[in-house]
């Protein structure tokens, strides 16, 4: 933690140079002391007035060295390593006392180069990459870049409709399991230890489900530009269904506990505060614009993978505060498992459908089998390129070495994922690897909000707004 | 023959192709080139692909789609009707703005020259009939041979009043890569600046703290630009270098 403190103005009109670091620092001076501190204090005019660098050490000869400071201005580094600023987030706080007087975020901590790897490999492989950006909600940018690459191939409408609904069952289980990691997180980070407890635990069955189905718990690539990498697993659909059974009761749990809780709803009711204006000044969608009462949901105004054909509603809260979106996230979790329940029975009239488009230059030639010694190429599917088609092989060939082409052009695509809008924005020139895809993640946009939520409140509400905000530092990154 | 020089004798010799459309109106024939390639495959040290399969004189010319024909279907002409109609009041030809409008799959982008940029933001945001009252970001690309308009800066708009969608897309050259921040009409663009400025280069005249975002500040260059070398870790195998993946032979 570093706190600097603005000298006196007296000071400054003498034209004082800033007293030597050595004899001001609390250690007393020992050499290689602090390796990341910053070189010649002052010098560089990255800090105003001294800068105290306290690790260890004792307390009042830190207060000593402050002297005779009139004006105290304590900038607080939070982060980019505290367990409540939601993973590598890092706050800037100005504090006066215990209130806010600036927030500022430092980002950038997990930056992979994820949209700059993507230039180097195939249309297809783009899907292995997009799914670990925000890793809570894995499904939706892989639907977000495949409805993308999809719309620039121009094979929307000959998407199966089987890999649509389960598109939508596995996006609104994700909803689900990102909505509960958001109540459980923003709970343990005000002390709400059972919230985590519950909301993990139940999030677990959820991504049991999504082992079962896609092999994976998280980054997944199972949705694929043309359709989805294969189809439900048997058995997939009783294990949804059980889920669906069971859920209900458990999210009644986590209501019952938080809901009315009085010390729940101390810590959350008027606490990152942000109206409608500001929602739509600084781009913030999802639940936060909902929970000014704004119904703003994608799947509703602007439907996609067949959103339309799926009976919900769209759900709102009109205090604007932190409690608003945990019990409008709540809300959104009983809509979600609405859907499931409606993607299982189109799934129920839709068996034995394909789950990949049918054009053989754009679908992946090979499906996955259970051989005895592992999952791999099914057999059928080796038998026939290796012994009977020579062009077949060669297809299979290309097409996994090469990939597809995509004509050139532009899209920018928006799917509502459970933190906002979650846009792809693809640019392809014509060739088999994508020439730039952006996303525009909800949480690196919301999190601008953070600003205005935390100025003026107390310290303590700061981790209350942020977790209210539920921004997921992979997606942010990128 | 350096890659430069096939270029240049390579879109020479290239039909038009919309030479025998020209008795169609002018606006639909002004496609953006965006590259010229050689050779079913490029990549490769120099520019020489290594291609002997005899299709090494292929020259492609990748375009982008261009000036759409009117009508475009949908709201898509009522919002341009709109916009032009209000940029006419406010005493600004329309075509001196926009560049082209472009319809692409069914999603309209408007190409603004950067000098009025902020003008048709201005315009879009408070147009009664307009109302695109959230922005949804800013997202550059990197066309390093499309002269004196390399860098792109792409900006989709949504309308919830209307529920209508719209892209903004404004284009700097290298040599002079600023645009105007649209920060004093979004703010939600702050953050999106700062990262397409870290990622691209572009500089956004008028953002409060143009800042690096994503990347360390003391980083140099921007690495999303396709001229960032990527460098790589030189991996020998038996005495052949592996070539960095930018460096490597692409079929795109």
């Amino acid at each position: 933690m570093r706190v600097p403190v603005s000298e006196s103005a007296a000071d400054q009109q003498q034209g004082q140079e800033h007293p030597a670091q050595d004899e001001q620092r609390p250690d007393g001076g020992q050499e290689g002391f602090d390796p990341y501190a910053a070189p010649g204090e002052g010098a560089d005019g990255a800090h105003e007035g001294r800068v105290f660098t306290v690790s260890g050490g004792d307390w009042d000869e830190i207060a000593e060295g402050l002297g005779e400071a009139h004006e105290e201005r304590i900038v607080v580094n939070m982060g980019p390593q505290h367990p409540s600023t939601h993973g590598v987030l890092r706050l800037i706080l100005e504090l006066e006392g215990e209130t806010v007087t600036e927030a500022r975020c430092g980002i950038g901590y997990l930056h992979t180069g994820i949209e700059k790897n993507l230039e180097y490999r195939n249309w297809t492989q783009g899907t292995t990459f997009v799914t670990r950006m925000d890793y809570l909600t894995p499904f939706f940018q892989e639907t977000a870049y495949c409805l993308a690459v999809e719309k620039l191939l121009g094979v929307e409408e000959q998407v199966p409709q089987r890999a649509q609904i389960v598109r939508v069952m596995l996006m609104e289980l994700n909803r689900i399991s990102s909505h509960l990691v958001a109540v459980a997180t923003g709970g343990m980070e005000i002390g709400a230890l059972s919230a985590m407890i519950f909301g993990f635990r139940e999030r677990e069955l959820i991504l049991d489900v999504f082992e079962m189905i896609t092999g994976l718990r998280m980054n997944h690539a199972f949705i694929r530009p043309g359709g989805l990498a294969q189809d439900l697993p048997p058995g997939a659909t009783d294990k949804v269904r059980e889920l669906l059974e069971l859920f209900p009761k458990r999210i009644r749990d986590i209501e019952k506990l938080l809901n009315e809780n009085a010390i729940f709803k101390g810590r959350t009711e008027g606490v990152g505060y942000l109206d409608l204006a500001g929602c739509m000044a600084l781009g913030i969608t999802g639940p936060i614009v909902r929970s000014t009462g704004l119904p703003h949901d994608l799947r509703k105004s602007q439907p996609y993978c067949g959103y339309e054909d799926y009976d919900f509603e769209v759900c709102t809260w009109d205090t604007c505060d932190a409690y608003g979106r945990y019990r409008l996230r709540m809300d959104e979790v009983h809509q979600s498992l609405r859907i499931v329940e409606q993607c299982l029975d189109k799934l129920e009239q839709q068996r034995n459908q394909p789950v990949m488009v049918e054009d053989k230059k754009i679908a992946w030639p090979a499906q996955l089998a259970l051989g005895g010694d592992g999952l791999g190429n099914s057999l059928d599917h080796i038998r026939h390129i290796m012994g009977e088609s020579m062009e077949a092989l060669i297809h299979h060939f290309k097409l996994v070495t090469e990939g597809f082409h995509v004509p050139a052009g532009q899209v920018y695509v928006p799917v509502e994922s459970a933190k906002g809008e979650l846009g792809c924005h693809v640019v392809s020139d014509g060739g088999t690897r994508p020439y730039r895809v952006h996303f525009r993640d909800p949480s690196f946009n919301n999190l601008q909000a953070m600003s205005a939520m935390c100025e003026g409140s107390m310290i303590a509400d700061v981790i209350v707004a942020v977790a209210s905000i539920d921004p997921v530092m992979g997606g942010v990154d990128r | 023959m350096s890659g430069a020089d096939k270029g240049g004798d390579g879109a020479a010799k290239l039909p038009e192709p919309h030479e025998q459309a020209s008795t169609q109106p002018l606006e639909v024939q002004t496609a953006e080139v965006i590259a010229t390639k050689h050779g079913s495959f490029t990549g490769s040290q120099g520019g020489n692909s290594g291609d002997t399969s005899g299709y090494g004189r292929l020259v492609r010319r990748i375009e982008l789609p261009g000036q759409a024909p009117r009508p475009y279907g949908g709201y898509f002409d009522e919002v341009e009707n709109e916009l032009f109609g209000a940029l006419a009041e406010q005493g600004l030809a329309p075509e001196t703005a926009i560049e082209r409008t472009v319809l692409y799959r069914d999603q309209l982008t408007f190409q603004v020259r950067r000098e009025h940029l902020l003008q048709v933001a201005k315009t879009l945001r408070d147009d009664p009939a307009l109302r695109f009252e959230l922005c949804l970001g800013v997202s550059g690309v990197h066309f390093p041979h499309e002269e004196g308009r390399e860098l792109h800066s792409t900006v989709p708009l949504l309308s919830v009043t209307f529920n209508r969608r719209i892209q903004l897309e404004v284009t700097c050259p290298d040599a002079d890569p600023h645009i105007p921040s649209l920060y004093s009409v979004y703010p939600a663009v702050d953050w999106h600046e700062r990262e397409t400025w870290d990622m691209f280069g572009i500089i956004y005249d008028g953002h409060p703290s143009l800042t690096r975002i994503l990347m360390p500040d003391d980083w140099p260059g921007h690495p999303q630009r396709k001229d960032y070398p990527l460098g790589g870790i030189p991996v020998e195998f038996k005495g052949a270098q592996i070539p960095a993946p930018d460096q490597r032979r692409s079929y795109s």
